[in-house]
């Protein structure tokens, strides 16, 4: 009943200590990537957030640069508490898995001299590279039809990949490219 | 404050807000400034941080922690996220303060609309940047393809794929 869409949510704001556990649970329930995780709490269980209002953060923390789910945190957090909230919620996101990165970090440095450790990283790196293309083509799915978003993309692609050059130069020239073709309708 | 914390600081928070779609889009130029410009690590300790990241629970900005870590211990892992993520939320929060105006405004649609297609550019580049980087010889770019594939067209959840890499490597069968 909590996950309709319509209608203000239903339950009590949350107190600054309930966001910061809560996002916590979010931040060590995902594995390269948490935001399923964060709808389902924020809008399922906890109904802090409807359906509509999610999807509203969340379009406005892709849209956006940073990293998405620390904007969305950033944006539930001031919904109740202002700054205050936003730091609790993206507290409470970070803190552990950073410390448990560090920690794994720490352990692999420890025993990277080991040939299994070494090559079982190897292994787990190279399904990693294929995460991220997964991740690419994925999205790639939304503008498949659209010849001209789909040049751009290939452009951004080929600047980054092949010619390697620096972000800043190829966001400062496509971005306003972008943007223009689809002000005029042309992406 | 040492030279390599303040060099991270400032490389992290100009990435914040270059980070369009997240922090797998600005992959390749953390890459780019960590090992091309800054010579804090080689290329495949490089890969290596980004796969334990991905081992890990929790966002995959975590490798920017890691990444942080590496170049200055627990101080410069702490430092890293913090500059990646400040620059960014605080243009969110001051971001979603004012845009109930203009939810609705051409030019935020359009701006949404044309970062999409540039974001996915970024991001299938950052796969084959790490790709190139990680991969040694014909059974690791197998690896890579057939966890692309299993990722695309199933809903298998990618902690499983990323462990049949590590035991498809623990076996030594990507060893070169």
């Amino acid at each position: 009943m909590h996950s309709l869409p319509s209608g203000p949510p239903v339950a009590t704001p949350p107190s600054l200590r309930t966001l910061f556990f809560r996002f916590m649970e979010v931040g060590l329930s995902g594995f390269g990537g948490v935001l399923p995780f964060a709808r389902r709490m924020l809008v399922e269980q906890r109904a802090w957030l409807t359906e509509h209002e999610f999807a509203e953060m969340l379009s406005l923390g892709q849209f956006l640069p940073g990293p998405n789910i620390v904007n969305v945190a950033v944006m539930v957090g001031r919904k109740f508490h202002g700054v205050r909230g936003s730091f609790a919620a993206v507290g409470g996101l970070m803190l552990m898995p950073m410390a448990i990165v560090m920690t794994l970090g720490a352990l692999y440095a420890q025993f990277a001299e080991l040939a299994v450790v070494r090559n079982t990283m190897g292994g787990v790196a190279a399904a990693a590279s294929g995460l991220v293309l997964a991740m690419g083509f994925k999205m790639a799915r939304a503008i498949r039809t659209r010849p001209v978003a789909i040049g751009v993309a290939a452009v951004a692609f080929a600047a980054i990949a092949f010619a390697r050059l620096p972000l800043i130069w190829v966001l400062g020239v496509m971005a306003p490219v972008a943007v223009a073709l689809a002000w005029w309708k042309r992406l | 404050m040492p030279t390599a914390l303040f060099e991270l600081t400032l490389q992290f928070l100009t990435l914040s807000l270059l980070s369009f779609g997240g922090a797998a889009a600005a992959l390749p130029d953390i890459h780019r400034r960590v090992v091309d410009v800054h010579g804090w690590m080689t290329n495949s300790e490089f890969t290596q941080m980004f796969a334990l990241s991905q081992a890990a629970p929790g966002p995959n900005v975590l490798v920017v922690c890691l990444i942080g870590w590496k170049v200055a211990g627990v101080l410069g892992g702490i430092v890293a996220m913090t500059a990646m993520c400040a620059p960014s939320s605080v243009l969110t929060y001051v971001v979603a303060h004012a845009s109930d105006r203009f939810r609705e405004a051409p030019l935020r649609v359009a701006i949404q609309n044309g970062l999409v297609p540039v974001t996915v550019g970024l991001i299938v580049a950052s796969g084959y940047v790490l790709t190139v980087n990680t991969d040694h010889g014909v059974p690791a770019y197998v690896v890579t393809l057939l966890s692309l594939a299993v990722l695309v067209f199933t809903r298998v959840h990618p902690l499983w794929v990323l462990g049949a890499g590590g035991i498809v490597g623990m076996l030594g069968l990507l060893a070169h």
